[in-house]
């Protein structure tokens, strides 16, 4: 519970509190604008942009056409001559079309000229599993852009998350992948009245803990944070207590927060809906390994996945090829041997 | 000396007509050429060509690596283009740039440091031939394409702030069959963006003709519904021409146009082509003995008496000095320190720790 009055707390979904930080952050600044497919008239695909077109116009809020790479690199090129775009992907999926906007004209820029042209740009859509979408609309892409220099990556799990980190990432000045999760649009969160501001920033590359605890360190991000919680609630039940770390950021990674949290309970599972050869996690692991936290784990560190197929359709097998609540109970009374 | 004359149909020079594709008129075929204006293109496009071929000389010493892709034959186009455009208008190019790094601003000492990969070069040694930036030039860009998406964004921002301003994006003719050009096509017209594309044709894609590339080598109709020209790109007069009238047009708010500009490259596509197994020596001797493009500018100057022959020796040693000192600067100054590795991954950042080879070495990129 949080020590002010909870009375000064609202209820908002993350899609409310996407559309708030948009909306302040376009007020704030006339550099900021967005463009996308459907961001506009259609009032977003999902609903994200609503309302932004009719306050602010054709020339702030710009419907595309489904030309990724080519709004992309228009994107990424308005951004290198003063302005501040937000280039919204329907899903990450179709970002693989402009991904070479993302990587190679974006990312790499300021580097390649020496800190000459830097590049201040958000890049944000719907990432991972939706439900019933199958194998071309489910992939993660976490992983993928995490592994670059040059992007800072961005996965929200609350409200207050999404609008904090959103507004971070409008006025950083430097690419952002913003990852966000269809199936979180719709869930409402408690937002208290300092995250109702219109100065309401979370610094990028920090971590949350989002529930303490003794036993075990579950690290998590965006959706799967939910279940995490979850899952430490059953435990709580039979007297294990899970330490639940919401990442907030990809990239840079918050490994201190992580280590701090392992050389208190000693074990550690990660949970992340993506696959896991060359993930989230196994990125996490390699870092435990190679830190002071190494010598802290009473047991092996591990890692809960995505199933390491492509997105199946029929309900029963999509439901088995993301952890499930009884997965991340599984792994954690294996790790600790109980 | 004649301080400047008129050049034209009358003078019986063709050069300045062009083809047009849904354009009821085209740009002027007669233009002025001012002593001034003639002797300060040569000098350019003179310590372009000599920039090129110390770049040459210097790679095949192996003090510059890599990738380097050189302009030399192709010079009327970027001078004749910064001719007709301004300073506050924007430019972005592909990988054969360091002509148009020049004619943006970049001197030939920090553009040659930065082939030699030294702290003295534009991007400090960090980009490399095909990373170099400047005020309103945005490269150099690697990626076979990817520049006219960017240049089309360029372009969107001149649009939304006002200040009147145009894009000119370059591609060449092997570029010029890749999709996100035609993305860009659709959107820039959509919205009217102050676009100028322009398709520098030297004939080959690295070692594929025009005509093994492309079902239509009509390079400036390719935009379709957007208004075209074909001009002589080994004359720097028509270049520019061109370029004014282009850049009008976009500045009248009626939209993007297309250029191509028909001209020659005399290296291979990079300094491992030798250029010759896809074409014929003959055929590259025939270009530079009949429309090499400093060569043109000279007799037609000297020809009507605009400048004098030891002038024009005058500005020839001079630039081969400037090229000289700046080849010995780029030869003789330190390479980046260590500490530079990993500077610049983010602006305006608190510092961050970055991964070495191996878990003990921790280093720092201060932005």
């Amino acid at each position: 519970y949080s020590s002010s009055d909870i009375s000064d707390h609202i209820s908002v979904t993350v899609r409310d509190a996407l559309n708030q930080a948009l909306d302040e952050e376009l007020e704030r600044d006339e550099r900021v604008f967005l463009l996308g497919e459907e961001v506009a008239q259609y009032d977003g695909a999902y609903k994200v942009s609503r309302g932004l077109w009719k306050k602010y116009g054709d020339k702030r809020i710009i419907d595309t056409p489904i030309t990724e790479m080519g709004f992309a690199g228009i994107a990424v090129g308005a951004a290198m001559a003063g302005l501040r775009p937000i280039c919204e992907f329907m899903t990450f999926n179709f970002s693989m079309q402009a991904i070479d906007q993302v990587i190679n004209s974006a990312a790499k820029t300021y580097y390649m000229s020496a800190g000459l042209q830097p590049v201040p740009i958000v890049f944000r859509g719907p990432n991972g599993a939706s439900a019933g979408v199958a194998a071309q609309h489910s992939q993660c892409f976490a992983a993928w852009y995490g592994h670059c220099p040059g992007l800072k990556v961005v996965s929200p799990w609350s409200a207050e998350d999404a609008k904090g980190l959103l507004k971070s990432a409008i006025r950083d000045d430097n690419p952002v992948v913003f990852l966000e999760n269809e199936l979180m649009y719709g869930v409402p969160f408690e937002m208290s009245e300092e995250a109702q501001s219109k100065d309401f920033l979370l610094p990028i590359g920090k971590a949350k803990i989002e529930r303490q605890g003794n036993h075990v360190t579950l690290v998590s991000h965006s959706r799967m944070v939910s279940l995490c919680l979850d899952a430490a609630a059953v435990l709580a039940k039979e007297g294990i207590e899970c330490e639940v770390i919401n990442m907030r950021t990809i990239r840079p990674l918050d490994a201190e927060a992580i280590e701090t949290s392992v050389m208190k309970t000693n074990h550690l599972i990660t949970v992340e809906g993506g696959w896991p050869q060359f993930g989230v996690g196994a990125e996490i692991l390699a870092r435990i390994m190679e830190g002071p936290a190494f010598n802290f784990l009473d047991a092996p560190a591990v890692r809960v996945t995505g199933v390491d197929i492509p997105m199946p359709y029929a309900k029963i097998l999509e439901d088995n090829s993301i952890p499930q609540i009884k997965d991340i109970i599984f792994s954690v009374k294996k790790t600790l041997n109980v | 000396l004649v301080s400047c004359f008129t050049v034209g149909q009358h003078n019986g020079l063709q050069h300045l007509r062009c083809d047009l594709h849904r354009l009821d008129e085209g740009p002027s075929v007669q233009t002025v050429l001012t002593r001034e204006d003639g002797l300060r293109y040569y000098r350019t496009m003179q310590t372009m060509r000599r920039m090129e071929l110390k770049a040459d000389q210097l790679y095949k010493q192996k003090i510059i690596r890599g990738f380097c892709h050189l302009y030399d034959g192709q010079e009327a186009c970027a001078v004749g283009i910064e001719a007709g455009i301004s300073p506050t208008d924007h430019l972005i190019t592909a990988y054969r740039s360091h002509g148009y790094t020049y004619t943006r601003g970049v001197s030939v000492k920090e553009i040659m440091a930065e082939l030699t990969g030294r702290s003295g070069g534009v991007a400090k040694g960090k980009g490399g031939s095909m990373h170099m930036y400047a005020k309103n030039f945005y490269g150099g860009n690697g990626i076979v394409g990817a520049q006219v998406p960017l240049g089309a964004g360029v372009a969107l921002a001149c649009q939304y702030q006002g200040k009147n301003e145009v894009c000119v994006t370059l591609y060449g003719d092997g570029a010029a069959n890749q999709g996100q050009i035609f993305e860009s096509f659709n959107m820039a017209a959509l919205w009217k963006l102050p676009c100028i594309f322009i398709c520098e044709n030297n004939k080959y894609g690295m070692g594929t003709s025009v005509e093994r590339a492309s079902a239509s080598t009509d390079y400036y109709k390719r935009g379709d519904y957007i208004p075209g020209l074909r001009v002589d790109g080994m004359d720097v007069l028509s270049v520019r021409e061109a370029t004014r009238f282009a850049a009008d047009y976009c500045r009248s708010g009626k939209g993007p146009i297309l250029m191509e500009l028909q001209t020659y490259r005399y290296h291979g596509h990079s300094m491992s082509d030798p250029g010759v197994s896809y074409r014929t020596r003959e055929e590259i001797q025939e270009i530079r003995s009949k429309s090499d493009p400093i060569t043109m500018l000279k007799d037609c100057m000297i020809s009507r008496n605009m400048a004098s022959l030891e002038e024009i020796k005058d500005i020839d040693a001079t630039v081969r000095k400037e090229i000289e000192e700046a080849a010995q600067f780029a030869t003789s100054d330190p390479e980046p320190p260590l500490e530079d590795l990993c500077k610049h991954i983010f602006y305006n950042d608190a510092p961050l720790e970055v991964r070495g080879t191996h878990p003990w070495m921790r280093l720092k990129s201060i932005s």
